[in-house]
């Protein structure tokens, strides 16, 4: 049971995916227990397989028993376990979430569960072609998730979001056409041979790789293709937006850096320098891009949104400079990343439902009407910023380093602008929500947050339900207090994570 | 050279032609349902290039039975998956064009964003 724990993260999901739906059919409240049981089991095999992958190294599984390279192999290894956990919680902690705001549909839970899946399947796979059945899997549900809400902009924005997704994806399969054509082999170990004995230089190669990496920087959405990605966070249900802000461009961004890493590998980017640029530029002005975009906007989670536009392209720029350093800071970040952005969505569905405010001019004072709010999303801005000792501060550090130790001075610098930038977007929230209107000071605001409760890790604790109360539930403050805690705390244990994943990376960056 | 790779390798150029006239139809098109084709012969496009890159001359199925030399059947199984993808995609794609009816009453791009403003 255990040795399966690999396959089971992806079925756990995928099962709760489809009895869900089915007894949807008869009750309509179904859908909630059989995603929190989901959850919580998810939640359960993340933490052996994290165990596993701790005490005896990364594991392999073949699929359905076929010898490997030839059957679908499932790889957890320090890479990738880090996102398993995170999107098994994330998970959870929607789920937790959603109990109150909603979507209450049978369907979303449904939708929830596969868009997990599929998620988890594209963390763990070792095959390219699974990685795309799996980007699809999620895809669909993305798409249909975003058009789950009451909003008719959704739908459109679902619709746009589509398309976009899908020539994204389809341009992956090309290449990962372009790939089998060259090698005749879909596993990512067995690429990574035989790419090298082909020629980093050879015309085939080059080729996917431009088109993988651009398929993957559509879903992933880097600057001049992110254009489906504000759309769809601004419209989403608020349970929505959390899961898809904190996971879907994540697991993208990782699915580009597991191509890059293991199976391009860095002797391709030494062999091809100007693929390295490429990836490199097209990084470097979505963070700028996306930070001063994020700075014209009026609307706090087309704000948000943006911001992430900017966050994942200094993530792909740590995966492509390929240095170990840069490598643990794109990691991190890609988690902290998750947490943080996925905790300030949460907020603002706290805040709508108290208050119904949207945009920044409509925060002002909010720490008198909803001071657990205010705190927290000024402490997850903050980190976003990249204050120590939060997480967004540890995961930018050790991708400047790494920037820095291989001599691309000009992605440190621009890393260095945009923090700047973002300071500036998220300065003008926090001054607008403390010292807005009326002048009494305000105190700090991490004490407001981190004195409330314990985090109880976003489990659906929620308040007992049908009381008629329009606020928020236990539940919900829950999962915006624990993002706002884990974003400090894993700030303070991320090196921790250092050894783990630089022992995973002793394979790939090594020769 | 044009000419040699128009008589040698026109499955790929009319793959290439198929992507860019359904990449086109997508930015292109205002009305949704077009884009929704222009998206199916963007991938159709694609499935054409694995299965040209799959032909082999005289090539037969891989059973032991038969003889060399042997079709790898793997891009033949990857596109049947992606066509199943494809097909899943067009479904939700379609819904949601229904529901932007029923919420604006047009598929119309241009007056989709005029009622949007």
């Amino acid at each position: 049971m255990i040795a399966d724990a690999p396959i089971l993260v992806v079925i756990v999901p995928l099962v709760g995916a489809v009895v869900a739906m089915l007894l949807g059919l008869w009750f309509a409240r179904a859908g909630w227990w059989v995603a929190a049981t989901s959850a919580i089991a998810q939640v359960a095999v993340a933490l052996v397989l994290a165990w596993r992958v701790v005490t005896a190294g990364a594991v392999s599984y073949a699929t359905g028993g076929f010898d490997l390279p030839f059957g679908i192999e499932l790889v957890v290894d320090g890479l990738s376990v880090p996102l398993v956990v995170l999107i098994a919680v994330v998970y959870a902690a929607v789920v937790g979430y959603a109990r109150r705001a909603g979507p209450h549909a049978t369907s979303f839970y449904a939708l929830l569960s596969l868009l997990v899946g599929g998620l988890t399947g594209m963390v763990v796979t070792g095959d390219a072609f699974n990685l795309y059945v799996f980007l699809e899997i999620s895809g669909l549900a993305a798409y249909a998730l975003v058009a789950s809400g009451d909003d008719p902009d959704a739908a459109v924005a679902g619709f746009k979001y589509l398309l976009v997704g899908t020539v994204g994806a389809s341009l992956y399969l090309l290449g990962v056409g372009f790939l089998l054509i060259a090698t005749g082999t879909l596993n990512m170990a067995d690429l990574a041979a035989r790419i090298a004995a082909v020629g980093y230089t050879s015309p085939l190669v080059v080729t996917a790789f431009g088109l993988v990496a651009v398929g993957l920087a559509v879903k992933t959405a880097l600057f001049p293709v992110h254009t489906w990605q504000p759309e769809a966070y601004a419209t989403a249900p608020v349970s929505v937006a959390t899961i898809i802000s904190a996971l879907m461009s994540t697991v993208a961004a990782y699915a580009l850096g597991r191509m890059v890493l293991s199976v391009f590998t860095v002797d391709f980017l030494a062999a091809v320098p100007m693929a390295r640029t490429a990836v490199l530029t097209v990084a470097g002005v979505s963070i700028l891009a996306g930070s001063v975009l994020a700075v014209l906007q009026t609307d706090v989670r087309r704000m948000l949104a943006y911001s992430s536009v900017s966050q994942f392209g200094m993530v792909v720029a740590g995966f492509v400079v390929a240095t170990p350093a840069a490598v643990v800071g794109a990691l991190v970040h890609l988690v902290g990343h998750a947490i943080m952005k996925g905790g300030l969505f949460a907020t603002t569905g706290l805040v709508a439902t108290r208050t119904e405010a949207r945009t920044i001019e409509d925060y002002a004072g909010l720490h008198r009407r909803d001071p657990i709010a205010a705190g927290a999303f000024a402490v997850l801005a903050l980190a976003m910023v990249g204050v120590p000792p939060a997480v967004g501060f540890v995961g930018k550090w050790y991708i400047v380093v790494g920037a820095v130790q291989a001599g691309s001075w000009a992605i440190a610098a621009v890393l260095l602008v945009s923090t700047v930038l973002t300071l500036a977007y998220f300065a003008t929230i926090v001054e607008r929500m403390y010292f807005a209107g009326v002048d009494d000071a305000a105190g700090q605001p991490t004490a407001t947050a981190e004195s409330t409760e314990t985090p109880g890790a976003g489990e659906p604790t929620a308040a007992p339900d049908g009381s008629g109360t329009r606020g928020p539930s236990l539940g919900m403050i829950a999962v915006v207090v624990a993002a706002t805690v884990a974003a400090v705390a894993l700030g303070l244990g991320a090196s921790a994570v250092q050894p783990l994943v630089e022992s995973t990376l002793q394979g790939v960056l090594a020769g | 050279m044009v000419v040699d790779l128009l008589l040698t390798r026109y499955n790929y150029v009319v793959a290439l032609l198929l992507l860019g006239i359904g990449l086109y139809m997508m930015i292109e098109n205002r009305n949704l349902l077009k884009k929704v084709v222009g998206m199916n012969i963007f991938q159709a496009a694609i499935f054409l290039v694995f299965i040209t890159a799959a032909y082999v001359e005289g090539g037969n199925p891989p059973l032991l039975s038969g003889a060399a030399p042997y079709v790898s059947p793997l891009p033949h199984v990857l596109i049947l998956t992606a066509i199943v993808v494809g097909v899943s995609l067009t479904a939700v794609a379609l819904a949601l064009a229904i529901r932007i009816y029923a919420e604006f009453g047009t598929l119309d791009e241009s007056v989709l964003r005029r009622l949007q403003e």
